[in-house]
């Protein structure tokens, strides 16, 4: 039956040689006329468009800074330093070795956490996006959840597990989980009715949909979830590292702030302040962002501006 | 193509109906009770036949479709399919995370064909829908009927005897549409599928099918039944189109007049 059906169809085309052909180049043709090359903007163009803004906003708050002290408007240097103060305080930690350690103990803390969290939030947020009754039960405090202010947890996680490093995880995790489960169940919620319609008349149902179709189509939302949940495993960081102190600890960024407190050193506050930024900025634009634009850009859904 | 034929002439021997539709009824509930979409339809499609299905807004062809392939269960009658149907929409419904090929590749591993063997097999679906450079594109760098081709590709890659469409091609521009149902009774006629395609275009209905159904709308039922027997390659400009065309609209018309009476 089959054969027969090919033998037809090679006939129709040995009857009309040109037929078949015209079809073919008349695609050829459509395909070529409605298809669009992006071409890639000139490195002069992005460097006056991308780099130029910020870093002409970081001067100009130097410079307000500089005045700020220059002109007397403020002449105490315990509540402002100066510009020069601080990076002389960045120079002294450098020298004397000790500033990338108090980067990294914070870091790899945050980092560490962060990833708990990822590895508990995605499969709560599956469950919660995917099955009724877990959504309705704890769906809405998951999300209330992120409205608390992590700092919260720092007492009663030193009541439950001490000071020390799992006191930290604690509090990371109870800021982190739920972003990135809500992030999730947002992704899952915006995934196109007709991509599960076609997931299903392919045959991926029930796990397999969940792995081939609902998973990635929910990566953008996801992905969204997953930078907050780091800007969140941050700040509880942060707060954890600063109310609880101890010897035991070692000096983290937190702790480096509270001690500029504690010994009245405004350029060490300023310092740890500038370097708690500069780390959540870094961890956003050396992982977050390049990832978020290469699947944007991959699905089409990043407009080149 | 070869193993695609093979199959599908093991296949042909034992089943008699790439589907059977028996009086299938579909109601849902509605803010004025319990609303009846299908009434009473029954409809069999043979092996290797291309239907249409031909209505006006309301007809129910589109659940229908649902119906036969097995998204939705009928609230009474049955519907038998030979295996689980491929089914194309009015958007491409291609997954924008995965390349062209990958899509296909996709359909292929969810139906159990071996790593080794996919990507051979998707690059001879893309051949077959003359798209055979795009693999590695991503579905936003495609043009519409690029995108429509390789949901066919997609299609083909369940290889089911029966292939479901719902107005595949109705969000294309006209030349585009031209070239597609070309290229759609192309590889009607060169594999063994049997099509049952949904549109409210006369036209394309009869461009298409060997056999057009017409739906009465609210609820569906079937009004008449055409076979189409002018020989191929037909064209939509041609004369005998035309004709059967304008009989078959004058039905319509009088079907969608009746809802204006009452």
């Amino acid at each position: 039956m089959a054969s027969t059906d090919t033998t037809t169809a090679v006939e129709a085309g040995a009857a009309g040689p040109g037929k078949a052909g015209d079809l073919a180049g008349l695609e050829a043709g459509l395909d070529a006329l409605e298809t669009v090359q992006p071409g890639r903007p000139p490195l002069r163009e992005t460097l006056v468009r991308k780099v130029l803004p910020p870093v002409t906003a970081v001067v100009l708050v130097l410079v307000v800074w500089q005045a700020l002290v220059s002109f007397g408007v403020v002449d105490d240097p315990t509540k402002l330093p100066t510009p020069a103060d601080v990076w002389g305080e960045i120079e002294d930690a450098w020298l004397q070795g000790t500033l990338l350690g108090y980067i990294w103990t914070s870091v790899s803390r945050g980092l560490l956490g962060f990833l708990l969290a990822l590895v508990i939030g995605t499969p709560l947020g599956l469950l919660v996006a995917r099955v009724r009754f877990v959504r309705a039960a704890i769906g809405p405090i998951l999300s209330g959840l992120q409205s608390l202010p992590s700092v919260a947890w720092v007492p009663p996680a030193v009541i439950w597990l001490g000071l020390n490093d799992s006191m930290m995880y604690a509090v990371i995790l109870l800021g982190a989980v739920p972003s990135i489960a809500n992030g999730l169940v947002s992704g899952v919620d915006q995934v196109p009715p007709l991509f599960l319609r076609a997931g299903r008349t392919l045959g991926a149902t029930g796990l397999r949909g969940t792995w081939h179709i609902v998973m990635p189509a929910a990566l953008p939302g996801y992905l969204a979830g997953l930078k907050q949940g780091w800007a969140f495993s941050w700040r509880s960081l942060m707060a954890a590292e600063i109310i609880a102190s101890s010897p035991d600890l070692g000096v983290g960024l937190g702790q480096l702030l509270e001690n500029g407190r504690n010994t009245s050193s405004m350029s060490m506050v300023f310092l740890a302040i500038f370097l708690i930024l500069i780390v959540g900025i870094a961890i956003d634009l050396l992982i977050f962002s390049p990832l978020e634009r290469w699947v944007l850009r991959s699905r089409g859904l990043l407009v080149k501006s | 193509m070869a193993t695609a034929l093979a199959k599908a002439a093991d296949g042909t021997a034992a089943v008699e109906h790439a589907a059977r539709i028996e009086h299938v009824s579909k109601s849902f509930a509605g803010p004025t009770g319990r609303q009846l979409v299908l009434d009473d339809i029954t409809l069999d499609v043979a092996p290797g036949e291309f239907v249409t299905l031909l209505g006006a807004s309301g007809c129910g062809k589109s659940t229908l479709l649902n119906l036969v392939a097995g998204l939705d269960a009928p609230t009474a009658g049955s519907i038998t399919t030979d295996g689980r149907p491929a089914l194309m929409f009015q958007e491409h419904a291609l997954f924008p995370w995965l390349t062209a090929g990958k899509n296909i590749e996709l359909a292929l591993r969810l139906r159990g064909v071996p790593k080794s063997e996919r990507r051979a097999r998707a690059e001879e679906l893309l051949e077959l829908v003359r798209l055979g450079g795009a693999y590695g594109k991503r579905v936003h760098e495609l043009s519409g009927g690029m995108r429509q081709r390789v949901a066919m590709a997609r299609a083909l890659a369940q290889d089911s005897g029966l292939l479901l469409m719902d107005e595949p091609f109705a969000a294309l521009d006209a030349i585009t549409r031209d070239v597609l149902h070309d290229e759609l009774t192309r590889i009607w006629r060169e594999t063994n599928l049997s099509v049952l395609f949904v549109t409210h275009n006369v036209r394309e209905a009869v461009r298409l099918a060997q056999r057009v159904v017409l739906l009465s709308s609210r609820p569906g039922r079937i009004a008449h039944e055409w076979t189409v027997d002018i020989p191929h390659p037909r064209r939509i400009e041609d004369t005998a189109v035309a004709e059967l065309s304008v009989e078959i609209t004058e039905q319509l018309r009088g079907e969608i007049r009746r809802h204006g009476q009452h």
